[in-house]
């Protein structure tokens, strides 16, 4: 079954002579268990695309379908926030400074029904590389890393089948990239997740994902396979400009 | 090399907290001549606070103590703010990382540009003018005029940082400091602003202090790297033999990289030891 299939989406913003055309005529079909990447310049709509999902764009038409089921608008039921769940950039700025790592749990556990909160929080908190003591921490008391780790454990909280990851470590230095990189890969593993991870940084992608798509002012220009990425023969220049331009495996051979 | 431009000797940068003295900086020195020196390391590794230390942009209650700064013979400590002043800008100037925040906003572009031309040289309105437009040119700016009536946030962000690196060596200076200058930016135009500052630097045997997290673009632009941890300087290297490193925390920076050509199902996690804060600085 296809996880996420979207189906000439356009998202704009502003009305009349100020509206910006962020997303235009976009199709995609994510697999169930799949990872995939969607790459491009700031500007290009990546983001907006995941927004559009979640319900946060106000304005889209086109069609896009989680599991089956036809998204309307931008009211989201509490059914599909069960299935699917969103990671933000800055993981400064997406934990409220003034809630405790268990407040944010127990509150989102609380949202999604569940009950036996205190046994559900630790679990959380282990399943993402924190343990327990971490607990009663808030966000100020935590490093870059430790607070995308909790940002991750409040978007598993409600077992979720999908993971829109919006640029989730760009924010991080290499070596808490590379943990964090290494826990979605255990995690999706573990749990048969999909991803949907938008990111400009094109080895990120190439190593988290099976599949990508380049976007370019709106518009997909083309969905490879990251074996396309990694033997740096995309099919468009622009594909091939981007490559080159993140120091691909052979824009820059011989000056390393 | 003869006499370098910059003489940096047992640099230390003090925040008094709560809980004690913090010292981002310990003990760094280094020399810099007319070459490209990259300073690399993760937050807080103190690369930022050495270059804001050798301009004096450390701001109470923050210390800095060396037993030198010395730019061309003269040590910058004993400078008074005012003699200072005259240094920022005019002998060394400093690219910070995102355009947004350090061009005015309310200001047109080619006023600021000319602001920094007039604070520091003499000459009229009009070769002022003259000097902002050319220096628009020299960084591939293709339409100066448009540029030069035009508000920052009317310019994207590769072209705000080309203006200010065009503003920042309008008045000539022997060093640039660029912090970060490429991270807000887009990956396409990353590289372009870099060769374009490369150029500059170059043409104008200009010293470069390129400081940046990212290991292997410091390697592209730079002649040499000092790699820094936690406050210190744990291993020079020619950029050129990066990937023969042989510090484990610069190794670990480097294999912590997803790679293209490089495909694995886990990424190598950095193991820090706790030796390697307490190890003196190397000395370059």
């Amino acid at each position: 079954m296809t996880a996420i299939a979207i189906e000439g989406l356009d998202v704009w913003f502003g009305t009349g002579r100020d509206r910006v055309d962020a997303v235009r005529g976009v199709s995609l079909a994510v697999g169930q268990g799949e990872s995939f990447g969607l790459v491009g310049e700031s500007g290009s709509g990546k983001s907006t695309i995941l927004r559009a999902i979640t319900g946060l764009a106000p304005d889209w038409s086109g069609r896009i379908a989680v599991e089956g089921l036809n998204l309307r608008g931008t009211r989201r039921t509490r059914a599909f926030f069960k299935r699917v769940q969103m990671v933000f950039q800055d993981p400064y700025s997406s934990l409220h400074p003034r809630h405790s790592v268990d407040a944010v749990l127990s509150e989102t556990l609380h949202l999604h029904g569940l009950s036996d909160v205190d046994r559900r929080v630790p679990k959380l908190l282990d399943d993402v590389g924190l343990g327990g003591r971490f607990r009663f921490r808030y966000p100020h008391q935590l490093s870059g890393g430790q607070r995308q780790r909790v940002a991750i454990a409040r978007a598993l909280a409600g077992e979720p089948d999908i993971l829109l990851l919006d640029e989730p470590t760009s924010a991080l230095d290499v070596s808490v990239q590379a943990e964090i990189l290494n826990l979605l890969t255990d995690l999706r593993r573990d749990r048969g997740l999909t991803y949907l991870l938008v990111s400009h940084d094109l080895p990120v992608v190439g190593h988290m994902c099976d599949r990508l798509a380049v976007m370019r002012a709106g518009r997909v220009l083309e969905v490879m396979d990251v074996a396309r990425l990694r033997d740096g023969t995309p099919e468009t220049t622009y594909s091939r400009e981007l490559l080159a331009a993140s120091g691909g495996p052979h824009a820059t051979e011989g000056t390393r | 090399m003869s006499e370098p431009l910059l003489d940096v000797r047992d640099l230390h940068v003090r925040f008094p907290t709560r809980q004690g003295v913090f010292e981002a900086v310990r003990g760094v020195s280094f020399t810099l001549g007319r070459e490209r020196l990259g300073i690399v390391g993760e937050s807080g590794s103190g690369k930022s606070m050495t270059g804001r230390a050798i301009l004096r942009l450390i701001r109470p209650p923050g210390q800095v103590e060396a037993a030198r700064i010395a730019l061309e013979g003269t040590d910058l400590q004993s400078l008074s703010e005012r003699d200072m002043r005259k240094v920022r800008g005019q002998r060394i100037s400093m690219v910070m990382q995102d355009p947004k925040f350090s061009l005015n906003p309310v200001m047109r572009v080619g006023d600021q540009l000319i602001e920094a031309y007039r604070l520091h040289r003499r000459g009229g309105r009009a070769a002022a003018h003259r000097a902002a437009v050319e220096m628009l040119e020299a960084v591939s700016i293709a339409d100066p005029d448009r540029v030069m009536r035009a508000y920052p946030h009317e310019v994207s962000g590769g072209m705000g940082q080309r203006i200010m690196i065009a503003m920042m060596l309008i008045p000539d200076p022997r060093i640039l400091i660029a912090d970060e200058p490429t991270s807000a930016l887009d990956v396409s135009v990353q590289r372009q602003v870099l060769t374009i500052m490369d150029d500059l630097v170059r043409d104008r045997g200009m010293g470069l202090i390129f400081i940046s997290h990212d290991l292997n673009l410091v390697a592209e632009f730079c002649d040499r790297i000092l790699i820094m941890y936690a406050g210190r300087v744990v291993e020079t290297c020619e950029a050129s033999r990066l990937h023969e490193a042989r510090h484990p925390y610069t190794r670990g920076l480097l294999d912590a990289l997803p790679r293209l050509d490089r495909p694995t199902d886990r990424l190598a996690v950095l193991r820090r030891d706790e030796t390697w804060a307490d190890a003196p600085s190397v000395g370059s």
